[in-house]
């Protein structure tokens, strides 16, 4: 199936990548010739079979207690920051 | 430069040493580094070496040798970690420009394991971008080398895991694999890479990929030292939700136990799957090597494992879309500043992210969008477990599965970065085993006729049955003896 170049750049949009507009036309041809290929999956029929939504399913992962436990101070946290202002992380101005 | 045979020495062997006092850890880190100094511009395998700290920690583990207080037998071992893994105060990028400068504040659960065992840690190793890849070119740093041939890939993603260690820089390394990732380069590099259970190593610390596939676990050059490796890294981890309380084995106990009265399934369907006249001849002859060992061989059946490349690749990108959301200019690694909030986001990820992680990015974005989650997610999820129902089937009849890793031995450099589909297709027998979540081990095999490059055969086995595999590769190991070491960088 072949994806479209307005589609490529709805989905862009969606991920929050900013597309050089030759990227674009490679990756809707990319993501097309991957796209037949997975098409495959509709040979089988999957009626009244569950998803495998966790791995580990008959598997014993227990909880922890819920208990305050410390975490990173906010020095360390902060110190791979790109912007920082006092013990915050400093974005764009989000509101005109 | 030649190899010092005192970096040829398995792990076992150098505890041995170190033990007896024989030699010590430092005089062995300092021949490591040197012969990653003395290598590595041409073989690509570390992204990072840190000399002062390996060196530091190498002093530390000799202490503790002279008062008697070794912590384990890989107290004052040189090893090495995929960059993937964090390490507290060293520049973790998993290969990825986005991460560029990274420091974590934290190390990840199998470091501190490693640290706590007294592991030297000499440095950081090469790999695909966030381990998307088959070939280690996508590492948005430098490429990586085959030491058995400098012209074609060690695999990937964890090839510089794989290279390091074939190439005696290290004497074992980490690795994580979501579809292949240890098990395709231990193949091409000719050493043992194991993919435990999922749930069997904790992730905590590891930077995400497809959280529902990824799994940590060792690469070395014998058995016995996947096993130590192995052991020093398993077992049970409040900080990870997917991590077992299931007892940890020791999986030194019983590893000499042979191949007699073990059940070896052969899936029909994979020998079906394509796989190159050389690499199946040593597949056939390892399994013949087992049935003259005592073990009985027997069809079984894996129908959906066709499909497995076609379901995982709706099933990672998915998750990958999700997990490298978190990678957005604010918190950590590159920013690109811009007109707003949006624009920085867009211009960050546009800069940060290679080619194969924004392939992966929108494939997954699109497949989790409005009107298409029925259609591919959940489909693919509905397939994994139809390819689990096919293992579970055939381990009613057979203690392990046996088959390639790989259809072809290590290609060249550049063979199939064009086309991303190709390079997919070349994890089509290890793909299945981390959709269904079990252990899967890749160990050599011999050395392809017409090439002379190294052959793995990969076994699979029930769900926390590394146990298995692990004896069932030693008995391999045994009878085929250690394969020919590289001679490329010699």
């Amino acid at each position: 199936m072949a994806l479209s170049v307005e589609e490529v750049r709805r989905i862009a949009a969606l991920a929050r990548l900013q597309l050089e507009p030759g990227e674009e036309a490679r990756l809707a041809g990319e993501l097309s010739a991957i796209l037949d290929y997975v098409r495959q999956l509709e040979e089988l029929d999957v009626s009244g079979v569950e998803p495998m939504t966790h791995a580990l399913a008959a598997e014993s992962t227990p909880l922890r207690p819920d208990e305050v436990q410390a975490s990173l101070p906010p020095e360390k946290a902060l110190a791979n920051a790109p912007s920082r202002e006092g013990t915050c992380f400093k974005v764009p101005r989000i509101i005109e | 430069m030649s190899v010092p045979p005192l970096l040829s020495l398995s792990i076992a062997e150098l505890g041995r040493k170190l033990e007896a006092r024989e030699v010590s850890s430092e005089e062995v880190t300092r021949a490591s580094l040197a012969r990653v100094e003395a290598t590595d511009g041409r073989l690509g395998a570390f992204l990072q070496v840190t000399p002062e700290r390996a060196l530091a920690d190498a002093r530390a583990s000799d202490a503790r040798r002279a008062s008697g207080e070794a912590r384990s037998p890989l107290d004052g071992v040189p090893l090495a970690l995929k960059d993937i893994l964090l390490t507290e105060g060293v520049e973790t990028t998993a290969a990825s420009l986005i991460l560029g400068g990274f420091v974590p504040p934290y190390d990840a659960a199998v470091v501190e394991r490693l640290r706590g065992a007294g592991a030297v840690l000499v440095g950081k190793l090469n790999m695909d971008e966030f381990a998307m890849g088959s070939s280690n070119e996508n590492s948005a740093y430098r490429p990586c080398r085959n030491p058995y041939d400098l012209s074609r890939t060690p695999g990937g993603s964890s090839g510089g895991s794989a290279a390091a260690v074939a190439s005696r820089q290290v004497f074992g390394a980490l690795g994580t694999d979501t579809g292949g990732s240890i098990r395709q380069p231990a193949g091409f590099c000719g050493v043992v890479g194991v993919k435990p259970t999922y749930g069997r190593v904790s992730r905590y610390g590891v930077i995400a990929f497809a959280s529902s596939l990824d799994q940590v676990g060792p690469l070395a050059r014998t058995v016995p030292d996947a096993a130590l490796l192995l052991r020093a890294i398993a077992g049970h981890d409040p900080r990870d939700m997917t991590s077992s309380a299931r007892p940890v084995p020791d999986y030194l106990q019983g590893l000499e136990g042979g191949a007699r009265g073990l059940t070896i399934g052969v899936p029909r369907e994979w020998l079906a799957l394509g796989a190159d006249a050389g690499v199946l001849a040593s597949v056939r002859e390892a399994l013949a090597t087992y049935e003259r060992l005592g073990a009985r061989l027997v069809d079984v059946d894996l129908p959906h494992a066709k499909y497995g490349i076609a379901a995982y690749y709706l099933v990672a990108p998915a998750e990958a879309s999700s997990n490298l959301a978190r990678y957005d200019g604010v918190r950590f690694g590159l920013r690109v500043e811009g007109k707003g909030l949006r624009d920085m986001y867009g211009g960050t990820r546009d800069r940060g992210f290679g080619p194969e992680p924004k392939r992966r990015i929108m494939l997954g974005t699109y497949a989790l969008s409005a009107g298409y989650y029925d259609a591919y997610y959940l489909r693919a999820q509905k397939v994994r477990t139809l390819v689990r129902g096919d293992f579970d089937r055939a381990f009613e009849r057979c203690d392990l599965v046996a088959g390639p890793v790989s259809p072809t031995v290590a290609f060249a450099l550049g063979e199939k970065v064009a086309d991303p589909l190709q390079m997919y297709l070349a994890d089509v027998y290890t793909i299945g085993v981390n959709l269904a979540a079990l252990p899967g081990l890749s160990v050599p095999a011999g050395l392809d006729r017409a090439s002379r490059l190294p052959v793995g055969l990969q076994l699979v086995g029930r769900p926390f049955d590394e146990a298995t595999l692990l004896r069932a590769a030693r008995a391999l190991e045994r009878e085929i003896g250690p394969l020919p070491p590289p001679e490329a960088l010699a």
